[in-house]
């Protein structure tokens, strides 16, 4: 019983919120351009449904793509890293330089620069993602057991045999903490810029819908698209929550249930 | 097999690990190192397994060839890959000579029966007692059965139990014959029972104390520990050591 209601509790939470806000809404007579009640905002999702799934798709499309060209860029850009002092000392800097520029002063340029709209969402998704990427799985092949690392020159394996049997697994980990968090920074990029990209550009992302809703005073849609914005965002993060246990279960502590 | 001559070694720091070690081991000894911690043991295994270089005197070994597989070492921790199964951590060695897995596999099976574990090949380490971890480290340094066998201290850690246990299988290991074992350890009564000769070391620098013969009787049983010899040959150790540290 009392572990039912700790399963139930957040949901039990969420409701009455809900709840509140509702009654709220109708009891001030708040009208809804100022703040929709929850079942206006649900209507909206009816009724809106389609095109704003259509948005949803593209802009979740987008994300994930950017997530995988993080993904093989970063691990890409940390092996070269840790391979030589000397590629780390000339390359690092421009990652970190990358990394501290914020997203919404380079996207018009990247937009100007890269013609096809949908190219220059993903190359901004990409780059907020890569950072996390490159820095956790760099410092991660470099935290391989100091005695493993003996061992392996013991037994004269090569710098490849190494990386591929001892520091990659050992960076395992470390990428997927990295990955968790540039799953939700991919999104993050590829709305915010839709947003710079605004009318000119884009055609069907959420952010765009967002500012449509914006502009012609659709509230509750828009509040329609900002649940559908952190559903996805929640979806991401514990699917990749799941994909690093699952990788992690026979080994690692984090993983390792009580 | 081992001929050190007039070895030192000074770190980079300044720190005067070793200085003027003179040591030879014959092939199919079983030689314990005995010294307080600090004294350069590690140092000295390091170097005997060329995985660090003197930086005085000459360390020849009596491997033909490279030394790669003819050399086994054990660590302090059992320094396992947390990834990888009992089977395959056992196996590293052989895949990193280049041996294809099926093979690989086969003799990393026979490594683990000789240690005790067969059943156990495709548990994960974090599964694993203390003991059996520090059993699948000595199945992989077996693995290729090497001719020299150093460890470090690699039973400290571990509860009094398994120790004994544990020492008792490493000179039954010993005894199969064809292997020369370099066992470095703080425990006098360890390094007693396990040893035919016992090599005292003092510190700051670590030099040679004393190179004391264990002439117990063969082979070496769990009674053994309680018998008069047993403990004249850990009453001298001692002195030795007690002699060591104040020097
Ligand atoms: N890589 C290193 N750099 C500098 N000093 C070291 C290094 N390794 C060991 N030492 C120093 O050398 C001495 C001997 O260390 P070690 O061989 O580990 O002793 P033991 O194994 O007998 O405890 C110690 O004073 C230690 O601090
Ligand atoms: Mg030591």
């Amino acid at each position: 019983m009392k572990r039912w209601l700790e399963r139930l509790s957040p949901g039990l939470v969420g409701l009455a919120f809900l709840a509140a806000w509702e009654a709220l809404v109708r009891a001030r007579e708040i009208p809804p351009y100022v703040l929709p009640g929850p079942l206006l905002v649900l209507q909206a999702l009816r009724d809106d449904g389609p095109s704003l799934l259509r948005s949803l798709g593209f802009t979740l499309t987008i994300t994930l793509q950017a997530l995988a060209l993080a993904t093989v860029s970063g691990v890409a850009l940390a092996v070269a890293l840790t391979w030589s002092r000397w590629i780390e000392r000339s390359l690092f800097p421009y990652a970190v330089a990358l990394q501290v520029t914020p997203i919404v002063s380079i996207a018009p340029l990247i937009i100007i620069w890269v013609n096809d709209p949908a190219r220059a969402l993903l190359v901004c998704a990409w780059l907020v993602a890569f950072f996390p990427i490159v820095s956790n799985t760099a410092m991660g092949l470099r935290s391989a057991d100091r005695n493993l690392v003996d061992l392996f020159a013991l037994y004269g394996a090569s710098r490849a045999q190494a990386l591929w049997r001892l520091r990659l697994p050992s960076a395992l980990p470390h990428f997927l903490a990295g990955l968790r968090i540039s799953g939700g920074l991919a999104l993050i990029g590829a709305v915010v810029a839709e947003f710079v990209a605004g009318t000119g550009g884009a055609e069907t992302g959420l952010a765009f819908r967002l500012l449509e809703a914006g502009y012609r005073l659709q509230i509750p849609k828009m509040f329609a698209a900002l649940l559908l914005l952190s559903l996805t965002g929640i979806a991401i993060y514990a699917g990749l929550q799941a994909l690093s246990t699952w990788l992690l279960r026979n080994w690692h502590e984090s993983a390792v249930d009580v | 097999m081992l001929r050190l001559r007039g070895v030192g070694k000074r770190f980079r720091n300044g720190t005067e690990a070793l200085a003027g070690l003179d040591l030879e081991v014959e092939a199919g000894e079983f030689v314990s190192l005995l010294g307080p911690s600090g004294c350069g043991k590690s140092t000295l295994l390091r170097m005997v397994a060329g995985l660090d270089a003197p930086t005085s005197g000459t360390l020849e070994r009596g491997l033909a060839g490279g030394a790669t597989g003819q050399l086994g070492f054990v660590f302090q921790d059992a320094t396992l890959m947390p990834w990888a199964t009992t089977l395959d951590n056992a196996a590293l060695p052989l895949r990193l000579a280049g041996l294809a897995a099926p093979n690989a596999r086969a003799r990393a099976r026979d490594a683990l029966r000789r240690v005790g574990l067969q059943g156990f090949e495709g548990a994960w380490p974090r599964e694993l007692s203390g003991g059996m971890r520090m059993r699948v480290s000595l199945a992989r340094a077996l693995v290729t059965e090497p001719r020299l066998l150093l460890l470090d201290e690699p039973f400290a850690a571990l509860d009094e139990i398994t120790r004994l246990r544990l020492n008792e299988d490493l000179r039954a290991l010993w005894a199969e014959g064809g292997l020369t074992v370099l066992f470095v350890t703080h425990s006098v009564f360890e390094s007693a029972w396990l040893s035919n000769r016992v090599v005292v070391l003092r510190p700051r620098p670590g030099r040679l104390h004393a190179d004391v013969p264990i002439a117990l009787p063969e082979p070496r049983t769990p009674e053994l520990r309680t018998s008069a010899g047993y403990n004249a040959a850990c009453r001298a150790l001692s002195a030795h050591l007690s002699e060591a540290m104040a020097a």
